[in-house]
C-alpha cells in the first residue's frame, strides 16, 4: 500500500535529503520541561520537534515481589491518547503502546538505571513502587524515542515523597528533597532502516515507510542496555552493527538535552 | 419585538452566537435561523450585506462545492467504484463510468486501476444535500498522482497559496522546479527533486503562516530567492 511513498522516500534518502530537510542522521530540536505536574512526584514534557509526550512519575509503598525481595518495583506504562494521532483509539493500549511501554521500561530496567537496592525501605516487606505514565500529546513520528526521553526526564526529576510512620505515603505532605537514585541516564535511539539507507527520528510520513527499525537503549558510556528490532525486513549482521554504532554516535544529543 | 443585527460588521463569532435578531434578516453561508434569530454555524468574521447575514468560516474542515478541484486517496475499492477520502467530513464515490475513459470489463478486478491508497486529482461533480459527493477523473489534468509526497493544510489558506490566477504557486513551480498540484481540500502534492520539495513545502506552509499578513507575494519571492537563488519576482508583483 505504501510502495509509492516508500520509493520517494528512499530517493530522498538517496540524495540524503530528509522530508524536511535535515540530514539522515540528525534528529529534530529536542526541548525538556520538567516539573508539569504538580501532583506527580516528577513529572517531564518532552517535543522532539512536533512530537510532544509527557511523562509522570508516582510512587508508592508495596510489598516486594517474592523473587525479588530486596528490591524496588517499577511499572511502565504508556498510553497513546486519540488526540495525539487520529489513528490512535480510545480503549486497553494497542500493539504499538505494549510495545514503547516495554522498550521503555527494558531500557530503564536492564541499564539497572534505578538502584534498585535503595527502594527497599524494609528488607522483604516494604519496597518503593514507582510507576512511570507516559502519554502522548501530539505525534509527527518517533514516539518511541520521545516517550523513552520523557521517562528519564520523569525519573530525573522525581522526589520521594513523605511516608508516615504506619508505612503509608502522606501525599498531602510536601515532597521530601531525597531525589530517585539514578546510577544510569539510558536514552534510547530508534535507527531506521529504507533500502540501504539509514536514519533516525523518522517524521509520521517516513514512518510508514519503514522497512526495519531497531530500537537501541545506550548508556551514558556508550554501552547498549536494550535492544528492540521491529518492522517486516530482516536486519544483517553488518546491518545490526551500523545501526548500533549510529544509535550510540546520537544518543549524546539526546542526553545533553536533559 | 425588534429587529436588529446583534454583532459588528467583521466580528469574530463562535458557533451559535447569535448574529441578528428578526424575520426581515436573510441567513446567508455559514448561518442558520433559529426562530426568529440567525445564528453562526462556525467559527468565522460576520459581514452584513444589506439583509444578507453572512460569515466568513476562519476554521474548519473542506466542505465539498461543486466543479472544485480535490485531491482523494482511495479508501475502499466498491462493486462498481472507488470510495476516496477527500479530507472532508464526508467521503467521495468515484463511478467506473467517471473513473476512466477506458473499457472496463464486467467483473474485472477494480484495483488494477486504482488500488488502496492511491491518491487521485479529481472534480467534484455532484454534492447531494445529505453529503453524498460524486467524483469524476474526466476533465483535463485529472489524473492518478504516483510518487511525490503530499501535505494538508487549511482549505481556507488554498486561495492563498494559489494566489491570483495561479500567480503564488506559479512562482514556487518557477522557483523550486517542482510539480505542485493544489486541492481546493487543502492536499497539497509535490514531486521534484528532494532539497527543492523541501524548500516549496517550507514556502506553502509560510504562506499558511503569513495568510493574513499584507506584502505576502513579495516575502514568497524573497524567501524563494533566498533558499533557491532563483530570481522569481515578476516585474512589481505586491
Amino acid at each position: 500500500m505504501y510502495q509509492e511513498l516508500k520509493a520517494h522516500v528512499l530517493k530522498c534518502l538517496n540524495k540524503g535529503v530528509r522530508y524536511d530537510g535535515r540530514k539522515p542522521l540528525e534528529f529534530r530540536p529536542i526541548s525538556i520541561e520538567y516539573g508539569v505536574s504538580a501532583s506527580a512526584e516528577g513529572s517531564a514534557r518532552v517535543r522532539i520537534g512536533g512530537t510532544e509526550v509527557i511523562a509522570g512519575v508516582k510512587m508508592e509503598t508495596a510489598t516486594p515481589y517474592p523473587d525479588t525481595p530486596n528490591q524496588g518495583n517499577l511499572m511502565v506504562n504508556v498510553e497513546l491518547l486519540p488526540m495525539s494521532n487520529p489513528k490512535f483509539e480510545t480503549g486497553p493500549p494497542g500493539q504499538q503502546a505494549n510495545e514503547i511501554a516495554r522498550v521503555v521500561d527494558r531500557g530503564i530496567r536492564e541499564s539497572k538505571c534505578i538502584s534498585v537496592h535503595d527502594l527497599v525501605i524494609k528488607p522483604g516487606e516494604l519496597v518503593w513502587g514507582v510507576n512511570i505514565d507516559v502519554c502522548s500529546l501530539n505525534d509527527e513520528g518517533n514516539l518511541q524515542d520521545a516517550c523513552a526521553l520523557a521517562a528519564i526526564a520523569a525519573l530525573k526529576d522525581a522526589r520521594l515523597p513523605k511516608v508516615t510512620e504506619h508505612d503509608e505515603v502522606d501525599y498531602d505532605a510536601p515532597k521530601t528533597d531525597q531525589k530517585l537514585p539514578l546510577a544510569r541516564l539510558p536514552v534510547e535511539v530508534t535507527v531506521i532502516k529504507v533500502g540501504d539507507q539509514f536514519f533516525v527520528d523518522p517524521l509520521s510520513d517516513e514512518e510508514m515507510a519503514i522497512e526495519a527499525r531497531l530500537t537501541v537503549g545506550v548508556t551514558e558510556k556508550g554501552t547498549v542496555c536494550a535492544l528492540q528490532k521491529g518492522a517486516e525486513a530482516p536486519l544483517s549482521l553488518e546491518d545490526l552493527e551500523k545501526m548500533v554504532d549510529i544509535a550510540v554516535k546520537i544518543a549524546p544529543t539526546l542526553r545533553n538535552a536533559l | 419585538m425588534t429587529e436588529n443585527v446583534l454583532v459588528k460588521d467583521k466580528e469574530i463569532v463562535v458557533p451559535g452566537e447569535p448574529l441578528a435578531q428578526g424575520m426581515s434578516f436573510l441567513p446567508g453561508p455559514g448561518t442558520y435561523r433559529d426562530g426568529d434569530r440567525i445564528l453562526a454555524q462556525r467559527l468565522g468574521m460576520v459581514s452584513v450585506e444589506g439583509k444578507v447575514v453572512k460569515l466568513i468560516a476562519l476554521s474548519g474542515r473542506y466542505s465539498p462545492k461543486i466543479k472544485d478541484k480535490v485531491i482523494g486517496k482511495v479508501i475502499d475499492v466498491l462493486m462498481t467504484g472507488w470510495r476516496l477520502d477527500i479530507a472532508s467530513p464526508y467521503s467521495a464515490v468515484m463511478t467506473l463510468k467517471d473513473a476512466t475513459s477506458e473499457f472496463i470489463p464486467r467483473g474485472a478486478d477494480l484495483t488494477q486501476y486504482y488500488g488502496l491508497g492511491d491518491s487521485v486529482v479529481c472534480q467534484i461533480v455532484n454534492v447531494t444535500s445529505q453529503k453524498l459527493i460524486d467524483v469524476s477523473m474526466k476533465g483535463p489534468g485529472l489524473r492518478k498522482l504516483r510518487g511525490g509526497r503530499f501535505i494538508e493544510v487549511s482549505p481556507l489558506k488554498v486561495p492563498r497559496i494559489i494566489g491570483k490566477d495561479g500567480s503564488m504557486v506559479g512562482m514556487i513551480k518557477n522557483a523550486t522546479k517542482c510539480e505542485i498540484i493544489v486541492g481546493q481540500n487543502g492536499i497539497i502534492w509535490f514531486d521534484g527533486a528532494p532539497e527543492m520539495e523541501v524548500i516549496a513545502v517550507n514556502a506553502v506552509k509560510k504562506i499558511c503562516d503569513e495568510a493574513h499578513l499584507g506584502g505576502l507575494t513579495q516575502r514568497i519571492a524573497d524567501f524563494l530567492k533566498e533558499s533557491t537563488g532563483v530570481d522569481v519576482a515578476q516585474g512589481g508583483a505586491q
